[in-house]
């Protein structure tokens, strides 16, 4: 079962900010899937290997070629805030 | 009716000159404008571009010069494929004002075939959903029942081509998001082997899983659609350079002596009778016409959606991690820190299935869950595959219901869990990257569309394709049209 604090924990980790209303239906919502998940548990599944991909490819290379990149500008355009050629952030580092 | 023609007849006009690309977008143009606001297909309709485009079709007819089978064609793009100078918001506040400086693959391919893009379609945000009610712009409804929902997460691409306001769509499906809203609203969906087509430009969900394909009138134009947007794509290393065959010219080889398995698994407690007795009776059309059916059994199918809802979501999580507000996208003002900025802006920005997803990943994902979720996941995903290698040992395709029930009802699946459970029978297709293809065979009493699945081998287009059009043309099924007002 997932506990309140876990959820607190989880969406910090994911870097959502949730109301104390959200985080209770969260927290049941997510046990109701979980508890479908754990069905998982029911397979064998030891010696079986993973599976990451749908397809197995190794190592897809490219000629090492020089190609004209976007312009500066037009990656900036959707910038929420930006100054010059720079994204703006608010400060990080303290003064 | 201009707007009733299939792909193929569309062409076929353009060069008799019965009639030209631009009639045919006007036609278009003035049927949305007319119906859209019922049906709620369209996010964003880009009518000045699609006559630009048209017009140059008609000139290169006019030369008795047509670029492809898709000249002067007009097609709608789900808004998850990103369009360049043209906001492509995959359903979500966090995108609203998002303008992409280029074009996906698929759109660029569409362009150099001449195709005429209609617009950008609704769709579940992000593409998480079955109804196309996670949208954050609208809704939209079912052309065969107004109160109900057209599926998901394609579900404007999917109520466009049923209900007349497109000749054909791209769709993406990542756990049944082209083939369930095609069953819905009784068109064709098809979604091509994993990697068969470019993903470059196609907004990201589950990397692992997500597939771009065509939702269609019939058959034919389901193939037309695929060989204009599948090959090799160097800006997408997982994008496969076996060369496109010819798919629409190989259709009319029948099914006689093909083999098909009949899953037992797919045949579940809680479907709709109508959807088992509907797909059954397919299965005997098929026979009739000279296919060999035989039961075989995927006894990983009914782990498969679990699965999907821990790889899935772990993918979204990270995936999703990119906006923050910094380089593009909504940004929350006023924040103090960084961190208080991401936080507040994607709590603004993501709707309540997106946040689901990306705390259900973010939490199988963490550490100490790692492995008895996400490692486990992965390993049944190993069991899932090796059953259908096992089953194409002995038939060529597995056929099957492409989902346990028709269109709900709008507001009906409020539960999270009980959406999910309706891509029960589609997610083993994207798990695996085997493709598969939805047809339509048959309406409930109510009239609403039914769904039949062929499933193939890796890179097997042409074979599901091939068995959904022997069936289509031995049935009566394509000629039903909803009406619209």
């Amino acid at each position: 079962m997932i506990s309140r604090e876990d959820v607190v924990h989880v969406a910090r980790l994911a870097r959502l900010e949730l109301s104390d209303t959200e985080m209770e239906r969260m927290r049941e919502q997510l046990n109701g899937i979980l508890g479908y998940i754990d069905k998982l548990k029911e397979l064998d599944v030891s010696g079986v290997e993973p599976t990451s991909h749908a397809v197995p490819l190794v190592n897809v290379t490219r000629e090492d070629a020089v190609v004209p990149p976007f312009a500066q500008d037009a990656m900036l355009a959707n910038a929420p805030d930006r100054v010059g050629e720079f994204f703006r952030v608010p400060r990080i580092i303290e003064d | 009716m201009l707007t009733e023609k299939t792909i193929q007849e569309l062409t076929a006009a353009y060069r008799s000159g019965e009639t030209t690309p631009t009639a045919v977008a006007e036609a278009y143009l003035a049927r949305i404008a007319k119906l859209d606001r019922e049906v709620g297909a369209y996010l964003m309709v880009t009518g000045e571009q699609a006559l630009e485009a048209a017009a140059g079709a008609a000139a290169r007819y006019r030369a008795g010069a047509p670029r492809s089978a898709l000249d002067g064609v007009p097609v709608a793009l789900k808004d998850i494929l990103c369009t360049r100078g043209v906001p492509t918001t995959c359903g979500s506040k966090i995108l609203e004002s998002f303008v992409p400086p280029y074009d996906a693959t698929v759109v660029e391919r569409l362009r150099a075939a001449g195709a005429v893009l209609l617009g950008k379609t609704n769709m579940d945000e992000f593409a998480m959903g079955s109804s196309t009610e996670h949208s954050a712009f609208k809704l939209t409804r079912n052309p065969w029942d107004p109160a109900r929902v057209p599926g998901g997460s394609s579900g404007g691409s999917a109520a466009a081509v049923a209900g007349g306001l497109a000749a054909g769509a791209l769709g993406t499906d990542t756990g049944g998001s082209v083939r369930q809203p095609a069953a819905f609203c009784g068109v064709v969906g098809l979604k091509p082997t994993y990697g068969r087509v470019s993903r470059y430009g196609l907004v990201a969900f589950g990397s692992s899983l997500d597939h771009i394909g065509p939702l269609a009138r019939d058959v034919t134009d389901a193939a037309l659609l695929l060989r204009a947007i599948a090959g090799a794509d160097p800006r997408d290393a997982t994008c496969l350079t076996a060369p496109v065959p010819d798919y629409a010219a190989a259709l009319a080889q029948g099914v006689r002596g093909l083999r098909l398995g009949l899953p037992d698994e797919y045949f579940i407690e809680g479907m709709d009778p109508e959807v088992e007795r509907a797909v059954r009776t397919a299965v005997d059309v098929l026979r009739g016409l000279g296919a060999t059916v035989e039961r075989v059994s995927l006894p990983a199918t009914p782990h498969a959606l679990a699965t999907y809802y821990v790889i899935a979501p772990a993918e979204a999580s990270s995936n999703l991690a990119r906006y923050d507000g910094v380089k593009y996208g909504l940004r929350v003002a006023g924040a103090r820190d960084l961190i208080e900025m991401s936080s507040r802006t994607r709590a603004a920005g993501f709707g309540a299935e997106v946040k689901r997803r990306i705390m259900l990943g973010t939490y199988v994902l963490s550490a100490g869950y790692y492995e008895a979720y996400y490692g486990r996941a992965q390993r049944v995903r190993t069991l899932v595959r090796r059953d259908f290698d096992a089953a194409f040992g002995r038939v060529d395709l597995i056929v099957a219901p492409m989902t346990p029930n028709v269109a709900f009802k709008h507001g009906e699946k409020e539960d999270p869990l009980s959406m999910y459970l309706n891509d029960v029978f589609a997610v083993p297709a994207d798990m695996t990257g085997l493709p598969a293809i939805s047809v339509p065979c048959g309406f409930s009493v109510q009239g609403l569309p039914i769904g039949l699945q062929f499933i193939g081998k890796a890179l097997d287009e042409a074979g599901v394709l091939r068995a959904a059009y022997a069936y289509e043309q031995a049935t009566p099924w394509r000629a039903r049209r909803p009406s619209l007002a």
